[in-house]
């Protein structure tokens, strides 16, 4: 670094001076500074995304001015939102599906500001990555440069057998591909229209206090999770007795007491000698209210900790709620009894439900879910891919394997037989979530699998309000989505 | 027209800086004086261009006239700052003028676009601390007593400080300031250069335990008013500076890691007791999850560099006004939204070519006070650049310092301003040495000046 060596004196002339410490500074400086340096980069190239897209970021706002908002489509290509323009040059945002994709797609509004994906990937959808030199140009010239898309992971076959699967009842329905997490589905309803959206405020508004217009179901709504929830009372049961569970033995009556709670099997049914996994294949309430005075109660939250209750689901880009489950070793007998069968005060979202289920099917990996598959720029060049990435194990493939097996009876001869005999193999648990005071309003509950070698397995959540029991109204619907899938 | 022009602009004011940057690099492999100087003159030559290029571009934009006469008076004045240094003193390290300017023209042109008041105040700061400062290295020659004055400095600097901490006003939480007739001064900017050297005064001769103990005593007086008085950033310069130069005064590394370790258990215990240090952890870590409140600042910050990508919005085009103090402690987010990531890093680049050349000069000395008070300053400005910046693109928490040359605040731009001709002086001494060393010392051991 000397910048006239000739005409100094040698380094070293002054023997109470030494240079040392001076290199060991100037080197420590160079590495802080290089560190800063390189994670600014760091942040320019990953972390930026998290924070522009921040609803905060009054910048996007900016963006409107000059870029075109780029399409959603579908992962086939079919444009789900798309911006058009009249002959003035005014744009619209046009959703060619209606009420089809609404949640999950969500709107864009001036007024109402926006939702889904439309929220989501916002900041993609107003950045053109189009070649730099028609961009040039477009500045020049003072024309709107055209945004990027956003390729999504929807299907619209899964999600229009879905959405007519679901019929006129309240619900929601997510279909996901438990080895990738890529979610095919996603349908909620009641609905709206996305087209009309400005329009319709008012009255979507007034009717949100009954209605929920606007609440994406399937990935915000809260229930009682029913009998489904007995994947996760086996799981505990199975983690409590590794080597005795498959020797459980219980003689259901029809309904059992403790203390002063009593607790009855569905419909008064009685399903006399039963083992774990005829309780579950059968969804023996009682036998199940009788595995749950067994367990020990902290060990159980621990279970439905690492199952992702009570906190933010790893998911990506997607609004999602707080699944419940408040059990612990001091709980009373009725609310164990409750819980064990998926009462009580325990409460999930469907897509939840997915994801334990989907961690069945993927030998106990939970991929996370996402709808952004990657975006491109308008002539098809690739910007940013988001490669599935799993988040870890929720159980063992151990444990997987027996859930596996109970699910797969569940649908061959239990109360999914619905999904019997058809080309392909199907897996599940059926649910009816009781809800409100009167006795018999209950929630349609089916969340499981179907596996054919030719494809891929796909999972999918079924929740059908008010509707009644999951055999008689969940399984249908979800039979009808295999069947679009498989066919 | 205008938006080829300010399209167009965007890229050429990268590359006048990215080429700057890399001479400022360079120069350090030429060995011929021939080459060293071509590459200065070079510099110089990108510098007017950049300065011309940005305020161009910002009378493209606000199309006030007054932008065009105020380039004038900048270029005017840069052009004599330049020459002055050249004619008064021929020694004088070029590359430190050349720097100084360089990182004051990116200061006018960034605190224009956000306030033409603002920048007016900002130059005629500029002006007069340049005209105070352009004696300094001439007084370093004549003025041998400034190492004898240790307890005035001692005594001067914590009674300023201790004065702040007592009436300031509160600004953001940090007492840092008071007015006096309008003009509101930081007495910690000027505190840290007499603190240099007194810790210089203190242990350029003596060395032995008692005098390091006493030297620590003066200086953690320093420091806990400075963390009393809330300013967290300036007591970490303070604590910085000491240990280095207490470390290269008695070569002994185990000051430098027992000092560092006792700074983490007082970093530590800081953090349990103090609410005020907390907020700005957890506003480093996860600022979203506190952006209405304590991580607002943070998150604009990052907002404005992510959306200006490694291109930038070009001047005048983004929205760097979102971000509350942004002429002051978070300029360096504005550079970056609006003249891109590239130009942000070149930028530190140039910071660092700064640091470089003190340090290189303090080496170079042979008196031993010089060279810590070099050493000093040299690792006051460091430490400034790397907190001040790593703060706002949240590479470390947040201490509210300003960029040195560039940020809006006269305190700092005086201190900073007086920083550069100290050193400045101190090369000229070097030079003058060097020479007469060349001639009388063929036989005799240099001798201590």
């Amino acid at each position: 670094m000397d910048i006239k060596p000739q005409k100094t004196t040698p380094k070293k002339s002054n023997p109470s001076v030494n240079n040392r410490e001076f290199a060991v500074i100037t080197y420590c400086f160079i590495g802080l500074f290089l560190c800063m340096m390189g994670y600014f980069a760091y942040f320019q190239v990953v972390k930026s995304e998290d924070f522009i897209n921040n609803p905060y970021n009054t910048r996007q706002e900016n963006f409107e001015k000059s870029v075109v908002r780029g399409k959603i489509l579908s992962a086939q290509g079919e444009a789900l939102a798309e911006t058009k323009l009249n002959e003035q040059g005014e744009e619209t945002r046009v959703y060619p599906y209606g009420n089809l994709f609404s949640h999950i797609i969500g709107y864009s509004s001036k007024a109402h500001g926006r939702s889904g994906v439309e929220s989501w990937a916002n900041f993609n959808l107003l950045r053109s990555n189009a070649f730099f030199l028609e961009k040039t140009v477009n500045k020049v010239t003072e024309e709107k440069s055209i945004g990027d898309n956003v390729v999504t992971t929807l299907d619209y076959t899964l999600q229009h057998a879905a959405y007519q699967a679901l019929g006129s009842y309240q619900g929601a329905i997510v279909v996901m591909e438990p080895s990738t997490g890529r979610i095919l589905a996603m349908v909620s309803k009641p609905d709206f229209d996305p087209n009309t959206i400005d329009a319709d405020w008012d009255r979507i508004v007034a009717d949100e206090n009954e209605e929920s217009l606007l609440l994406n179901r399937a990935s915000s709504g809260l229930y009682p999770p029913g009998s489904t929830f007995k994947i996760v009372t086996a799981l505990e049961f199975i983690r409590e007795n590794p080597s005795g569970y498959a020797d459980y033995n219980y003689h259901c009556s029809g309904s059992i007491q403790k203390d002063s709670s009593k607790l009855s099997c569905y419909s008064g049914e009685v399903h006399g000698g039963v083992d774990l996994r005829r309780s579950f294949v059968k969804s023996c309430n009682t036998s199940f209210a009788n595995i749950g005075l067994s367990l020990n109660g902290d060990h159980f939250a621990d279970t439905c900790k690492q199952l992702l209750f009570n906190q933010n689901l790893p998911v990506e880009k997607l609004d999602t709620s707080k699944s419940s489950f408040v059990l612990n070793g001091k709980s009373s007998t009725s609310e164990i009894m409750e819980t064990s069968i998926g009462q009580g005060k325990t409460l999930v979202t469907p897509l939840h439900m997915l994801m334990i289920t989907s961690a069945v099917a993927n030998n106990g990996v939970l991929m996370k879910p996402h709808v952004i598959d990657f975006t491109e720029n308008h002539d098809g060049g690739t910007v940013k891919t988001y490669a599935p990435s799993a988040y870890g194990n929720l159980m063992t493939e151990e444990e997987a394997a027996i859930l596996q097996d109970y699910m797969k009876e569940t649908a061959d001869s239990g109360t999914a037989s619905k999904l019997s005999g058809m080309s392909y193999q199907a897996y599940g648990k059926t649910g009816s979530a009781e809800f409100g005071t009167n006795k018999g309003d209950s929630h349609a509950w089916f969340t499981g699998y179907a596996h054919r070698d030719d494809k891929e397995d796909i999972a999918i959540s079924v929740i059908v309000e008010k509707a009644g029991n999951g055999s008689a109204y969940a399984v249908p619907a979800a039979k009808q989505v295999f069947d679009a899938y498989f066919q | 027209m205008s938006s080829i022009f300010c399209e167009a602009s965007k890229y050429l004011m990268i590359i006048f800086f990215a080429l700057y940057t890399w001479e400022c690099f360079s120069v350090f492999k030429r060995k011929t004086k021939e080459h060293q100087n071509t590459i200065f003159r070079r510099q110089i030559l990108l510098l007017f261009l950049l300065h011309l290029n940005g305020y161009m571009v910002l009378f493209d934009q606000t199309e006030n006239p007054k932008i065009f006469i105020f380039y004038g008076a900048q270029a005017v004045f840069f052009i004599i700052v330049i020459s002055s240094y050249k004619l008064l003193y021929e020694k004088s390290a070029q590359l430190l003028v050349n720097n100084m300017c360089m990182l004051m023209a990116i200061g006018f042109m960034i605190i224009s676009r956000l306030s033409y008041e603002k920048s007016i105040k900002q130059f005629t700061i500029a002006v007069g601390s340049m005209i105070l400062a352009l004696g300094i290295p001439f007084l370093i020659q004549k003025i041998s007593f400034i190492r004898k004055l240790t307890w005035l400095y001692a005594g001067a600097g914590l009674l300023a400080l201790a004065v702040v901490a007592a009436i300031g006003a509160a600004s953001y939480g940090a007492k840092i300031s008071f007015s006096i007739a309008g003009v509101t001064i930081q007495p910690s900017e000027f505190v840290k250069i007499i603190f240099v050297f007194f810790v210089a005064g203190m242990l350029y001769q003596k060395r032995g335990f008692k005098q390091v103990a006493i030297t620590t005593a003066v200086a953690a007086a320093h420091v806990i008013i400075l963390v009393v008085s809330k300013d967290l950033g300036g007591a970490l310069i303070f604590f910085v500076v000491y240990l280095v130069m207490l470390y290269v005064a008695t070569g002994n590394p185990f000051y430098f890691i027992g000092g560092l370790g006792s700074g983490c258990v007082a970093a530590m215990i800081a953090y349990r007791l103090f609410s005020h240090v907390r907020v700005r952890v957890v506003a480093w870590q996860d600022p979203l999850s506190v952006i209405e409140k304590e991580g607002y600042q943070i998150c604009q910050s990052l907002f404005a560099i992510g959306t200006g990508g490694w291109f930038g919005t070009g001047l005048n085009q983004g929205m760097p006004e979102k971000i509350p103090k942004v002429e002051q402690d978070v300029v360096f987010s504005a550079i970056s939204e609006e003249l891109g990531g590239i130009f942000a890093l070149c930028l530190i680049m140039v910071c660092m070519s700064c640091f470089l050349m003190f340090l290189n000069i303090a080496m170079q000395l042979k008196d031993r006070f010089y060279k810590l008070v070099a050493l000093g300053l040299g690792t006051t400005y460091g430490f400034q650049v790397f907190l001040t910046i790593g703060g706002v693109i949240k590479f470390i928490p947040s201490t509210g310092v300003t960029l040195p040359l560039v940020s809006y605040g006269g305190s700092s731009l005086l201190s900073t301003i007086i920083i550069f001709a100290i050193i400045q002086g101190f090369y000229i001494l070097r030079e003058r040495e060097g020479k007469e060393h060349g001639y009388k010392t063929a036989k005799n051991n240099p001798k201590e000046k």
